[in-house]
């Protein structure tokens, strides 16, 4: 696999490893839940449940052996054909996950 | 129909005229006790426990495609009970006393061949590690031998002794694991269980489930609609795709594993031999070729295929321990989709549905599991009550803290 790195551009995917899908960049915040069984449960969904599509999906991948910058990669999970590749920063900065 | 060395000679001499069907292609009815999704092998365990066991016959297996034609049909054949967790070994060494009974349980040739898993340490620290394992498999009552340089050395002569990066110390060896034919299980299954009555139905896709006030009623099919009041759903590899019609998301990720066969050589490799440095198995099948993998690519797939550095690694790994392999050709490589879950380990339970039962999670290790999690997914099924030996194996585990970590990875699925 090769992924269009928006840097560096096409790389060999061994340079890389992949944490898994991007929803980890949304972790529960403290305003999302009123009490403790409610952080629970909402920590307990973002940790371990997962949607894991046949076709596109989202997935966070690290250039270790790289510029170590965090990507979020859209790949169809039935060919392993790389479809997007945005820098990980901006998507959890549209997001609204900026400090 | 019953097989029979009599009968292999018998039909010998009359051109082989005489064989029927193994089961029958059930066309499906409108109305069962107990549907069961995926005809692999944990479905149809499952349906032949079901009959056996609980006298539930009026059972349905619905299968995609043809039976058998999932992870039943594309894993390395490794049957063995060598787990630590209290929530994994009794289960593991429950199926391992099944299979020793399979072939006289379903009449049918499995080829279950108990030639012994060995898997080799190389520091101190993994020699200690696997004399705790083998305790834990004793006190399970299974059998576990711990093994010095000089017991691995009469059992595997060929290995790579000299290697100084990775010096062999010793290994844990179980006797009784071994390999079983992976296709003739679940033609043996099919056969028990349509032999008592229970319809296996191909080509007969899953496209909706009947819920309503929280209560499962039946299943839509690409071949109509079927009504039961219990359905189990054992569809590994494509649980999430399939429990995403309930509604449901799981705590699963599917994976690609890559398996590879060498050509046929003469008889070379005594049983099943695991490198304890990197990841690396292998045995040999009855045909003479080398059955071997390693690690998961990594990466979320269904494709059924993987990528080239992981053949890579690992051909790395075989060459690292057993240096002669370099001279075998590779004749076939495939991949299967694997359930890869939370902690490794599986998942056989009940869900927030009533009547939708789940049998999924299984990693790149359901094919050992076969029969104790078709008699503990029947035991659930018929009782409403997990099986003892597959209590832990619930779905919400992770909400009590009670993972089944054997490897100790935490909630990264491609680690374990």
């Amino acid at each position: 696999m090769l992924i269009d790195h928006p840097l560096l551009g096409p790389r060999d995917a061994r340079e890389f490893v992949i944490l898994g899908d991007a929803s980890l960049i949304d972790r529960p915040r403290p305003d999302d839940f009123a009490t403790r069984d409610d952080a629970i449960e909402h920590f307990h969904d973002w940790l371990h449940l997962r949607v894991n599509p046949a076709g596109a999906h989202e997935e966070l991948w690290y250039h270790e052996q790289g510029d170590r910058s965090w990507l979020v990669v859209t790949r169809d999970t039935t060919t392993h054909a790389v479809l997007a590749v945005q820098l990980a920063r901006d998507v959890a900065l549209e997001r609204g996950r900026g400090r | 129909m019953r097989y029979s060395g009599f009968r292999v000679l018998k039909e010998g001499l009359f051109g082989n005229r005489g064989w029927q069907p193994t089961w029958r292609d059930a066309t499906p009815a409108t109305e069962y006790d107990v549907i069961i999704i995926g005809a692999g092998g944990h479905g149809l365990a499952t349906a032949h426990y079901l009959a056996r066991e609980h006298g539930i016959t009026r059972v349905a297996v619905l299968e995609k495609g043809w039976l058998g034609s999932g992870n039943i049909g594309r894993n390395t054949t490794i049957i063995r009970s060598n787990y630590l967790q209290a929530g994994n070994q009794p289960f593991y060494e429950l199926s391992m006393k099944l299979w020793e009974g399979l072939e006289q349980d379903v009449g049918y040739n499995a080829m279950v061949s108990q030639r012994g898993i060995l898997n080799l340490c190389h520091s101190d620290a993994q020699r200690d590690a696997y004399a705790r394992r083998g305790n834990a498999m004793r006190l399970a009552g299974a059998d576990a031998v711990l093994l010095d340089r000089a017991g691995v050395r009469r059992l595997c002569p060929f290995l790579n002794f000299d290697d100084a990066r990775f010096p062999i110390v010793g290994g844990l060896h179980q006797p009784r694991a071994g390999t079983a034919r992976h296709d003739a299980v679940a033609w043996g299954y099919a056969h028990a269980a349509d032999s008592r009555g229970v319809d296996i139905v191909q080509n007969c896709e899953v496209t909706g489930f009947q819920i309503a006030d929280g209560r499962c009623t039946g299943v839509e099919t690409t071949r109509g609609r079927i009504n039961a009041p219990k359905i189990a759903v054992c569809v590994a590899g494509s649980s999430s795709r399939v429990m995403a019609l309930a509604g449901m998301r799981l705590p699963i990720e599917s994976h690609v594993l890559q398996a590879f066969v060498s050509e046929g050589l003469k008889p070379i490799i005594p049983g099943v031999v695991t490198f304890g440095a990197g990841h690396f198995y292998i045995s040999q099948s009855d045909k003479g070729g080398l059955v071997f993998g390693g690690d998961i690519d990594g990466y979320n797939s269904y494709a059924q295929r993987g990528n080239l550095p992981v053949v890579e690694d690992v051909c790395e790994g075989g060459m690292a321990v057993m240096p002669m392999i370099g001279r075998a050709r590779l004749l076939r490589m495939w991949g299967g989709v694997m359930d890869m879950s939370m902690d490794g380990s599986p998942y056989i339970d009940k869900t927030s549905v009533d009547g939708l039962f789940f049998n999924g999670g299984w990693c790149y290790g359901g094919f050992k599991a076969t029969p104790a999690s078709g008699w503990c997914t029947a035991h659930l099924i018929a009782t409403g009550e997990p099986h003892p030996v597959a209590a832990g194996y619930r779905l919400d585990r992770f909400r009590h803290g009670a993972m089944i970590d054997e490897r100790g990875a935490g909630a990264q699925p491609n680690l374990h």
